[in-house]
Parts: structure tokens; sequence; C-alpha cells
């Protein structure tokens, strides 16, 4: 049983508990599946500095702020007490776009060539870790969630407006990867 | 404490994320380049069972444990979702990662992860200060 979960886990069994979470969320606390706002909550409760958009009661939302440490705890379960230390099995031709932005690391789950601390403190690694990171707490907060807030929750309960964000995000992220990063990868 | 179990529904979904790799850099470079039907078939059967479950509960009048009716609040449409939007899936495309991953990934062990995470908390804060500029 154990080597079974130590198994990559297929969509077919993941997606469903993901969607799973929707209603046990709804049920136990009445709560909407969102996690980009827990960034908002940190900040708020940090460095509110004033801010309107910051000013609410960041302390009646702690719910997601356990929720996301669950979420950090669900990572060390996964990846490291089930880890099976195989590499992630990616088809074919995107081992070779990947090797064609220069990238020759493919254990675990992120490529250890371009995330590590050496190439945080070079452009490159700025770009990515830092610009990338920027990108993704501006945009989830501008765009009011991110894939789980609009993509599943949004979509599962039939929110156009939800719908209108994946799209973009799409084309962000299309965008992204087709046009300019593998400029930025090249550097 | 009443909010130990979103910790334990957390752990649950971050497990998942993990063991079914959509917290991978990999993985999301093969989604948007259309290689794999893996990310599509997670996120796809996601929506499906939460669609279907929200439609039984508003059907059956499910209530939550605490006796409350359910609310799913309404989201407001606004160019949020256009401008912001992009610029999210841009950085989901740039980092490999979207907020959920991220934390996952620092709990697995990728401490460099966790710069990813504050500059997104920078990103927050910074959109929170320059929200009564942008176009909404």
């Amino acid at each position: 049983m154990l080597e079974l979960l130590k198994e990559p886990w297929p969509w077919y069994v993941s997606g469903p508990i993901i969607g799973i979470s929707i209603p046990i969320l709804l049920i136990i606390g009445n709560k909407m599946l969102g996690i980009s706002s827990s960034l908002r909550h940190t900040c708020a409760a940090v460095a509110p500095f004033n801010i309107q958009f910051l000013k609410y009661n960041w302390k009646s939302e702690m719910w997601n702020m356990f929720f996301v440490a669950g979420i950090f705890l669900g990572g060390f379960v996964g990846g490291v007490l089930l880890n099976n230390g195989e590499a992630v099995k990616i088809s074919e031709s995107t081992v070779n776009d990947i090797k064609a932005m220069g990238i020759n690391s493919f254990d675990g789950l992120v490529p250890s060539d371009i995330f590590n601390w050496d190439t945080l403190f070079s452009i490159k690694g700025i770009l990515i870790m830092v610009l990338g990171g920027i990108m993704i707490g501006f945009g989830s907060r501008y765009a009011g969630g991110c894939t789980s807030g609009h993509a599943i929750m949004g979509i599962s309960s039939l929110q156009w407006p939800s719908l209108v964000a994946v799209i973009f995000f799409f084309i962000g992220g299309l965008l992204m990867t087709h046009v300019i990063a593998p400029f930025i990868y090249q550097l | 404490m009443k909010n130990i179990k979103f910790l334990l529904v957390g752990v649950l979904f971050g497990t998942v994320l993990t063991k079914t790799e959509a917290v991978s850099w990999f993985r999301i470079q093969e989604m948007f380049r259309f290689q794999s039907f893996h990310m599509y078939g997670i996120i796809g059967s996601a929506i499906a069972v939460g669609m279907l479950s929200i439609w039984l509960i508003k059907k059956f009048k499910v209530k939550a444990i605490n006796g409350e009716e359910i609310e799913i609040a309404d989201k407001q449409f606004s160019k949020g979702q256009i401008i912001g939007g992009t610029i999210f899936g841009m950085g989901w495309a740039l980092s490999g990662a979207c907020p959920g991953p991220l934390y996952a990934l620092v709990g697995a062990g990728y401490a460099t992860i966790l710069i990813v995470i504050l500059s997104a908390l920078f990103g927050t804060w910074l959109y929170s200060y320059l929200k009564p500029k942008l176009p909404h």
C-alpha cells in the first residue's frame, strides 16, 4: 500500500480529491476554496500601513492561514515522506524543449540548476524567482483569485468572471512560455 | 481549536498536489506546451467534481455542520480579471508554480521557493497599495 502511495498519483485520482475539497470546506465551515487570499491576510497582518485594501479583520480569516499551513505540511508528506526519488515523468517533447532552454537537471520537482541560491543572485534568478513571484502575487490579487479560487472554485460554481480570469491566466502563461521565457532562461 | 479541521483539509490538499506533481515546474512547462493531458485532467476532473458537489448542495439545500445556509459569494467582474489575470498567468509560467504549489514546495524542502513566496507577498502588497490608481 505504501509503495503504491509513493508512485505518482494519476490525474483521475488527484483531480477528484482536489474537487471534493470544495464541498468539504463548504460543509465544515461555509468557506470557499481559495489560496492567494492568504497572501493578502499576511500583508494585512504584518504591513497594513493604512492601506484601505488591507484594513479589514484578517483575524476572522484565520481558517485560510490554517488551510495553507496544511498545504505546506502536505508538501512535506507528499514530497518527503512519500517521495519515491524518481524524476517527474514528463513527455519526451517537453524534455527536449526544456533541454533547449539550457536546463539539464531533471531530478526533483523543480530544476535544481535554476532554483538554487547561486542562481538567485543573478539576473536570471531574480527574474524567475523574484519578478515571477511579484507577478503571481500582484496578478492574483488584481484578478481576485488564482488557480484555486477562480479555475477550480469559480468555474465549479458557474461564475463567468472566473472563466474570464482563467482564459487570461492562459493567455499570460502562453505568452510567457512561448515568447518571453525562452529569452529569460537563456540569460 | 476550531481551525484544526482546515489544517487537515490543507494537508490532504497539499499531499495530493505534490504526489500528482501539480506542484512541479516541469508539469507546468508541459501544460503550457500542450504536451500532456495530465494537468488538464487534474483541473478538469477537479472542476467536474466541484460542480457536481455544488449542484447537489444547492439541490438538497445541504447546510454547513454549524447549521448555517451554505453561501457562495458571487465573484464580481472587473478589468482585473483581464489585466491581473494576464499578469498572474505570466508569473505562473515564469516561476512554474501558483500559490498552492508554492506552499507545498517549501514543505517538500525546496528552500529557494521561499523567495518566490516573499516576492508574491510583496506583489500582493504592491497591488493593495496601487489599487486606487489601477483600472478596475
